[in-house]
Order: structure tokens, then C-alpha cells, then sequence
């Protein structure tokens, strides 16, 4: 201690500009008393190593193999169908789950910027989003409910296995409901008390615990779907070796983290998207029609942001997927699923068309767009174009005849369309020309002023002409001349190359326009109606994509509750043709959507007030 | 209310668009049922019927050919008459198998105790096979059926086949295509079964027809029955000269029972 001091002596005569002072201190605090106790720690962290062993050895004699189920073991409960109900209410949970888990993290960002630039508009923004998570809410912990009433009724073996499993985090997630619960009431309700100063301080860390709060409940429940599918933490009978992190922490947990918690973001911002469009489209006046198309950009570029990185995240998963198991890898992109790709390419159109469209209308808020409408077709093409390929089949389906007339059922030149090298292309195509119609948005209201401004746009088209053509020579390259085993190797330059034209582009346009003056005003509120409908195709297309995307990510389970351990032994084991389960997801899809348009009319009915005259006494 | 109602109607028509896509826009392809146990009557198969039923393990069940195809994301099977000993001779291999035989179980059973160059797991230089235990998991092969497996991959590749058809009845797993459908009686015809499996949409067998596959009118002067029986149940194994891969359907195996296969071939090998 005395060494301390004189340590801590030494430090305090130096100037205390140095703030890395305490923590040096600290720090050399800690060696000495790690060095101190590194005999000590080695000891008892061999005993501690022998009493986990132990444990765990204890842990697996109390538990069970996973149970051998017949027919007869799922309940049936008034003729309704156990797998329909479960799959319906546990998207509707999801999709909730997603939309309230989402908002609060943009609302925190949204919330700190207007900290930062004392622009009251932005607080105005995120309160208003927050309140229309709020009935969002309830909702979700009434679907969360349901969800958990309906598994016990229908598939209590199944549940009874998981809880075993999870009992621990099952707790806890019911703990952190609590606290998700008091902290977003917190967060809403104390939005006008905690204004200012050390207070708004407050409500920003208020929004911090939040999303800590709410990202840490989907990372639980995120385990207990992963472990579905690569269950860990169990012996090959599924007895539970006790380890709970093990069983967290299985092959697909993180990589599905990392998907849902892009995709969540993109999918809040095409809602609340939807919301200001609806708010636009029924404004009374122009002041209220500014505000909510200021909001519909947002939010729309919130989703963008979201959307771009997200079929990397995707690949990612779908990788992961296939390194876990061949089997189930090449069942999801080859097998009996490969066509619910080919829908997926309809969405995907849908959403990169629906956004691009958006910002292109979004470009007559300002006067000085018209330098970059010319450009508008090219990109329509060029997306229309891209759409095209990642639409393209591998392989059809065809009638003798047909098959006759084209020599096989792969077409020779439009055939490598259909596998991954063009696909891939494809999406980083529509997602550096997506970027450009951003870029061209972003350059509509303004004038370089920097006297290099010829050249900077000269490394511009250098730098996305360079990228495209790098993508395309990967592309062509490895669909066309490689074998099946080295086709996916383009993906991973062409992702790198999308990201250094996208970063390299933003810090070459930020230089360029650095002082830059504005043409004029923008003109909020100036936005034709039908770029509103965009907005709401965003909206259900996301829906729609994220509840065929959850069909295919747990159909690929097949007649598995647990993979390779827990068989699903029901009537409703089968899996059902893609049609079927568009069905289902459409369903599901207009269920949800109904009872958002609620959660918007109450939002609504919340900030509206009748007087009526002469009913109370005066 | 017009706007509500326009934006509901709007909504209503896209999520009705993809659904109308996806039901008709597309191939509804039946996936087939979950597996379902079912005795076999192992004592009195013949051999030929062993190999048939691996193959049918080989494409159904054992989910073998996801991998093991012409698109060459494993192995490819047929040439294992002279790359089993190839690889048993290799520094590479950590097993205990002596023969084939005993490789091709071994295989099966331990995959990683060799990975052929260039199909191991990512990142673990070919020390880590991707493809699982067939014993266990989600495939789960009795020893009559690893047995049967291996009788199908001997017979596929040209080899003699070693094992002997188990002698105790086990359970025997088998895919079945529609549970409630009834199955269909074996045709005895050659003209049935020709009808039946279209084979004359792409080859000219008696009379002009399909040319989309090799002419057949004469095939049993120039191949024997093995090459026919290949050509059939694998046929991109054997590509015909001006003709490309994948033309012919590659489930011919599983659609056909083991009786018509051979009336099939007896009627092609009196071609000539």
C-alpha cells in the first residue's frame, strides 16, 4: 500500500490535465493484487475447475434423456390444430416482439441527437415513436402469453423438455420482464418530467437500460429457438449435462442474434414508417403533413440503414447454418425449401424498389433535385434488372415437352443465374445503387463549394464504376468458371467491396460538401401521396418477408422439435408445401396488421379530447 | 374513412399478391412425410432387393445424395473401386479399416477418420469431415441399413458385393412417399412400365419418339446390363456422347420397384 501511495503521490504534483491518472492507479492497484494472489487463484481455480466437473456430473444424473414421443402424446383440444395455432400466435409474439424491441433503440439514438443538436424536433420524433410502441407493448406480453398457454396445451413433452433445460433463464426472463416493463414506463411517462440538464441525463440512461434490458430478453429467447436447432449442453440422448451457458451459447446462437437484431431495426423503421404515412395521408393541415413527412423520412432511412447490411447478416446466418450441418444447410438452399428463395426474391424486390421510390419522390422537397433526376431511370433499370436475376430459378420445372425444347432443365445461359455467384451479385448491385439514390437524395439540397469538386465527383464514379465491375468479375467468374465448391467464394470480396464503396463514397461526398451551401428551404410536406403507399408496402413486405423467413428457419427442423435429438412425433410433423405456408404467413400477416392499425387509432384517440358541452356540472 | 379504407384495401391487395404468388406462381412441391418405421422382411430378400433398398436409403432416409451428386459438394461414390484403396494407402488416414469394405462402413460411421482432400470442414484442413455420423442423429441407420447402403455402393461402383443380407429381422426405416395412399402394384409389362415412366419422351426405343436422350432402339449390342443398370439408377455417372448432364431425371431409382427395374433391363439388353 505504501508503493500506492507514493505512486498515487507522484501523480497528484503532476498537472491534473492528465485524467488517465486514477485509472493507471487502479490498474496497477489490480496487478499487484492479482501477483499477490496468482498462487492462491491457481489453486482454486483447479478446485473450482474439479467442482464444476462435479456439478455438472451431479447435474446429468438428475436429468432425463429427451422423451420418445408417439401421436398420442400432443393433446388435442377442441379439433383445433396445435401446430397452426402456435405457429400463428408465436409470429404475431414476434413480430411485436420485434417491433417494440426496435423502437426503443432508434428512439435512444433519435433522442440523442436532439440532445446534441438542441433540436427540439427530434425529441418531439422519438416520443412520439415511443408512444406508439407503447400499446405495441401490452400486446406483445398478451402474445407472449398465449404463446406460452399454447405450447403447454398443445405440446406440453416438448415444453416440459425445454423448461428442464432453460429453467434458470426462463426465470430470469420473467425477472427482466419486470424490469423492462418499469423502466419503459419510466422512459414514456417521464419524458416531459425529465427535461434539461442532468435530467434529460437521466432519461437518456433511462433509455440505455431499455435496450440493455430489452436486447438482453432476446438474446434469451434467442437461445431456446437456437438450441431447436443445434441444441448444445446435452449428450446425444439429450440429457442435460446442467451446463446452462452451454446450451445458451449453442453453433446458430449468435449468428441469428446478430440477423434478428439488424432486421428488428429495419422492421421498427418500416412501421413506424407506416404510422407516419398514415399520419400524413389524414393531416389536417400543412404544418401537420410537414411533420409527419419529416417523421416518414426518417424512419424510412432508419429502415434503409438497416436493410443494407441485412443479407449480409443473412449469408452470415445461412452459413453458419451450413457449417453446423451440411445436411441442413443444402435442405434450407437446395432441397425442398430452395423455391421459398425465389418468393424471398419477390419481397427483397419489393423492399429495395419500395425504398428506392421513396427517396426518389422524397427528392421534390427540394429545389435543386432536379440535377439528379435524369439519373433516376438508370437506377430503376439497373434494380429492375438485378431483381430479374435474383428471381431467376436454377432449376425448372418443366414438362417433357419443355424439357425436350431446352436440352435439360437448367437453361446454358440463363441457368448459373439461378446459383449463389449471381444472386450475390445481384443484391450487392441493388445495394450500391440503392446507396446512390441515398447519395443523389442526400446531394439534391445542396452546392460544393470546394474547388475540387470535379475531381472529387471524377473518384466518385472511379470509385463505384471500380466497385461494380469488381462485383460483376466475381460474380461471372465464379458462376460461370469454377466447380459447385468454390461457387459461394465470391461472396465474401464482393460484401468487402459494397462496404469500400458505400464508406469509402460517404467520407469522399462528406469532404466534398463540407461548407456547402443550400439550394433553398426544403419543403416538407411536399411529397406526392403515393410515395405514402410506398412506405406501406415497406411495411407489409417486411411483415410478410419476416414471417416466410421464420417458416423457413425453423421448417428446416423438419420432423425435429429438437435436431437430431427430440423427434416431433404429431400429426402436423410433415412439412407443408410453400403455398401452404404463404397462406399461413398471409394470415398471420393481416392479423398483425389489424391490430397495428389499432395501436395506431389509439395512439391517436390518446392525444384527442372531446368537450362536450353542458354534460358536466359547471 | 376514404383513406383508411384505401390503405386497408391497400395493404389487403399486396399481402393477397403474395400469397397469389406463392401458391401459383410457383411449383407446390409435396415435401415427402417424416419417416416411418416399418418392418422388412430382411430373410427373404434377394440380393437384388438389398441393393434397392440402399439405394433407396442412399436418396431418401440417409439423405445421402444432397451431397453425394454430380454438383460435387462431397465425393463422388462411383469410382471408390480404385480410390478405397487409394485412400487407405494415404499417410492422411487415421482409421482401422483393411478392405473396402470395411473402409465404406468406416466411412459411414466415422466420417473424419479420412476427408478427401478439399472437403473438410472450413478452416480445419481436411481433418474434420462436415458430413455426420449416419449411426446416429437425424439419419440413424440400423446395421441392416448401413449393410444395405454398403451392398448399394459396391454394386453402383461395379464392385462385388462383400456384405451378406443380416439374418435377424431388425426395424427397418424407410421413407414413405404418401402414408395414406395406397401403394401401386408392380407393372409385369415391359410396355407398362415404359408408359409409366415416360421413357419414351426423350429416347427412341421401338418406334421414333423423344430425342432428347441417347437412341435405344439397338442399346443392348453395345452395353451390358451393369452400364444399363448404372445408366438408369445414376444416370449422370455415364454421360452418352452429345449429350449433356442432369437431362435425365435422377429418382428413377426411387419411383421404380426392383422387379420392373429388371424386367427393364432384360428388355433393353435383348435390344440389338
Amino acid at each position: 500500500m505504501i508503493i500506492i501511495d507514493k505512486i498515487a503521490g507522484i501523480y497528484s504534483l503532476k498537472s491534473n490535465r492528465n485524467k488517465l491518472v486514477p485509472w493507471v492507479v487502479i490498474v496497477l492497484l489490480a496487478l499487484v493484487l492479482l501477483a499477490n494472489d496468482a498462487h492462491q487463484n491457481t489453486i482454486e481455480a483447479a478446485q473450482q475447475v474439479a467442482e464444476a466437473i462435479e456439478d455438472q456430473a451431479a447435474a446429468a444424473r438428475t436429468h432425463v434423456p429427451a422423451p420418445k414421443l408417439t401421436a398420442a402424446d400432443y393433446p388435442t383440444v377442441a379439433g383445433v390444430n396445435g401446430r397452426l395455432v402456435v405457429w400463428v400466435v408465436a409470429q404475431l409474439h414476434l413480430w411485436f416482439a420485434a417491433f417494440v424491441l426496435a423502437v426503443p433503440i432508434f428512439v435512444f439514438i433519435i433522442e440523442a441527437i436532439g440532445m446534441r443538436t438542441r433540436d427540439k424536433r427530434y425529441d418531439d420524433m422519438a416520443y412520439e415513436f415511443i408512444k406508439v410502441s407503447i400499446t405495441a407493448y401490452s400486446l406483445t406480453a398478451i402474445l407472449g402469453g398465449l404463446l406460452l398457454f399454447s405450447l403447454i396445451l398443445f405440446y406440453p413433452h416438448l415444453f416440459t423438455y425445454l423448461s428442464t433445460i432453460f429453467s434458470e433463464t426462463m426465470l430470469y426472463y420473467a425477472l427482466l420482464f419486470f424490469a423492462e416493463s418499469a423502466v419503459l414506463y419510466l422512459y414514456y411517462y417521464g419524458w416531459n418530467w425529465l427535461q434539461g440538464g442532468f435530467r434529460k441525463w437521466v432519461h437518456l440512461t433511462l433509455g440505455l437500460m431499455l435496450n440493455a434490458v430489452g436486447t438482453t430478453l432476446m438474446l434469451l429467447a434467442n437461445a431456446w429457438l437456437t438450441f431447436m436447432m443445434s441444441p448444445a449442453g446435452v449428450d446425444p440422448a439429450g440429457v442435460f449435462s446442467g451446463d446452462s451457458w452451454a446450451a445458451i451459447h449453442n453453433f446458430l446462437w449468435n449468428p441469428i442474434n446478430i440477423h434478428r437484431f439488424v432486421a428488428n431495426i429495419a422492421y421498427g423503421g418500416s412501421i413506424v414508417g407506416a404510422y407516419a404515412a398514415f399520419k400524413f395521408l389524414t393531416a389536417r393541415n400543412q404544418q401537420e403533413k410537414a411533420h409527419y413527412d419529416w417523421m416518414g423520412y426518417n424512419a424510412n432511412f432508419i429502415a434503409i440503414c438497416a436493410l443494407l447490411p441485412l443479407p449480409f447478416a443473412g449469408y452470415y446466418l445461412a452459413a453458419e447454418i451450413y457449417a453446423y450441418s451440411q445436411q441442413m444447410g443444402i435442405t434450407l438452399m437446395g432441397g425442398i425449401f430452395a423455391w421459398l428463395f425465389i418468393i424471398q426474391a419477390v419481397l427483397i424486390g419489393t423492399l429495395f424498389l419500395s425504398a428506392n421510390y421513396y427517396l426518389w419522390c422524397g427528392m421534390g422537397r427540394s429545389d435543386g433535385a432536379k440535377r439528379y433526376t435524369k439519373y433516376i431511370k438508370y437506377i430503376a433499370i439497373v434494380l429492375v434488372g438485378s431483381f430479374l436475376v435474383w428471381f431467376t430459378p436454377h432449376t425448372l420445372v418443366l414438362t417433357n415437352s419443355e424439357l425436350k425444347s431446352l436440352g435439360g432443365p437448367h437453361h446454358s445461359i440463363l441457368g448459373p443465374l439461378g446459383i449463389m455467384p449471381a444472386k450475390n451479385t445481384a443484391v450487392n448491385i441493388m445495394i450500391i445503387f440503392t446507396f446512390l439514390s441515398f447519395l443523389f437524395y442526400r446531394r439534391s439540397n445542396k452546392i460544393a463549394t470546394v474547388s475540387w469538386e470535379k475531381t472529387g465527383n471524377i473518384c466518385q464514379v472511379a470509385l463505384f464504376s471500380s466497385g461494380i465491375a469488381n462485383i460483376l468479375f466475381l460474380g461471372i467468374y465464379h458462376g460461370y468458371f469454377t466447380n459447385t465448391v468454390y461457387k459461394v467464394a465470391a461472396s465474401i470480396p464482393q460484401v468487402v467491396t459494397t462496404l469500400v464503396v458505400i464508406v469509402g463514397s460517404l467520407v469522399l461526398d462528406s469532404f466534398i460538401y463540407r461548407k456547402s451551401r443550400d439550394v433553398g428551404p426544403l419543403h416538407w410536406g411536399r411529397i406526392p401521396e403515393r410515395a405514402q403507399y410506398a412506405l406501406f408496402l415497406l411495411a407489409v413486405a417486411f411483415t410478410w418477408l419476416m414471417g416466410l423467413m421464420g417458416y423457413i428457419r425453423s421448417g428446416i427442423r423438419q420432423h425435429w422439435h429438437v435436431v437430431d435429438i427430440m423427434r416431433d412425433a404429431s400429426a402436423q410433423a410433415f412439412t407443408p408445401t410453400l403455398g401452404y405456408a404463404a397462406n399461413v404467413v398471409s394470415v398471420a400477416a393481416l392479423l398483425f396488421l389489424a391490430m397495428v392499425i389499432f395501436v395506431f387509432w389509439i395512439a391517436q384517440v390518446s392525444s384527442s379530447k372531446t368537450l362536450p358541452a353542458g354534460y358536466w356540472k359547471e | 374513412m376514404r383513406k383508411f379504407v384505401t390503405v386497408i384495401a391497400f395493404m389487403v391487395v399486396a399481402i393477397g399478391l403474395f400469397a397469389g404468388y406463392s401458391n401459383f406462381g410457383i411449383p407446390q412441391i409435396e415435401p415427402a412425410p417424416p419417416p416411418i418405421e416399418e418392418k422388412i422382411d430382411l430373410g427373404s430378400m434377394t440380393m437384388d432387393q438389398y441393393v434397392a433398398l440402399g439405394e433407396r436409403l442412399f436418396n431418401g432416409k440417409g439423405t445421402c445424395k444432397l451431397c453425394h451428386n454430380s454438383l460435387g459438394r462431397a465425393p463422388a461414390l462411383d469410382a471408390i473401386s480404385t480410390n478405397a484403396q487409394e485412400r487407405l494407402d494415404d499417410p492422411r488416414y487415421e482409421g482401422e479399416a483393411t478392405n473396402t469394405e470395411e473402409y465404406l462402413i468406416e466411412s459411414l460411421v466415422s466420417p473424419s477418420a479420412f476427408v478427401v482432400a478439399g472437403f473438410g470442414k472450413k478452416g480445419t484442413n481436411d481433418t474434420e469431415s462436415p458430413m455426420p455420423d449416419a449411426s446416429s442423429g437425424s439419419i440413424s441407420f440400423s446395421q441392416a441399413e448401413l449393410t444395405a447402403v454398403i451392398a448399394y455402393l459396391q454394386d453402383n461402383a461395379g464392385l462385388e458385393i462383400t456384405v451378406e443380407i443380416p439374418s435377424d429381422l431388425e426395424p427397418v426405416i424407410e421413407d414413405d412417399e404418401d402414408e395414406d395412399a395406397e401403394p401401386r402394384e408392380a407393372f409385369t409389362e415391359i410396355r407398362d412400365i415404359v408408359e409409366n415412366f415416360d421413357c419414351e419422351a426423350c429416347h427412341t426405343i421401338t418406334e421414333e419418339a423423344g430425342d432428347a436422350g441417347p437412341k435405344l432402339s439397338t442399346i443392348g449390342a453395345k452395353r451390358d446390363r451393369d452400364y444399363l443398370r448404372r445408366a438408369l439408377l445414376n444416370p449422370n455417372a455415364d454421360i452418352a456422347e452429345g449429350f449433356e448432364e442432369d437431362l435425365m431425371p435422377d429418382d428413377l431409382g426411387q419411383q421404380i420397384y426392383a422387379s420392373e427395374l429388371e424386367i427393364l433391363l432384360d428388355y433393353l439388353t435383348a435390344l440389338k
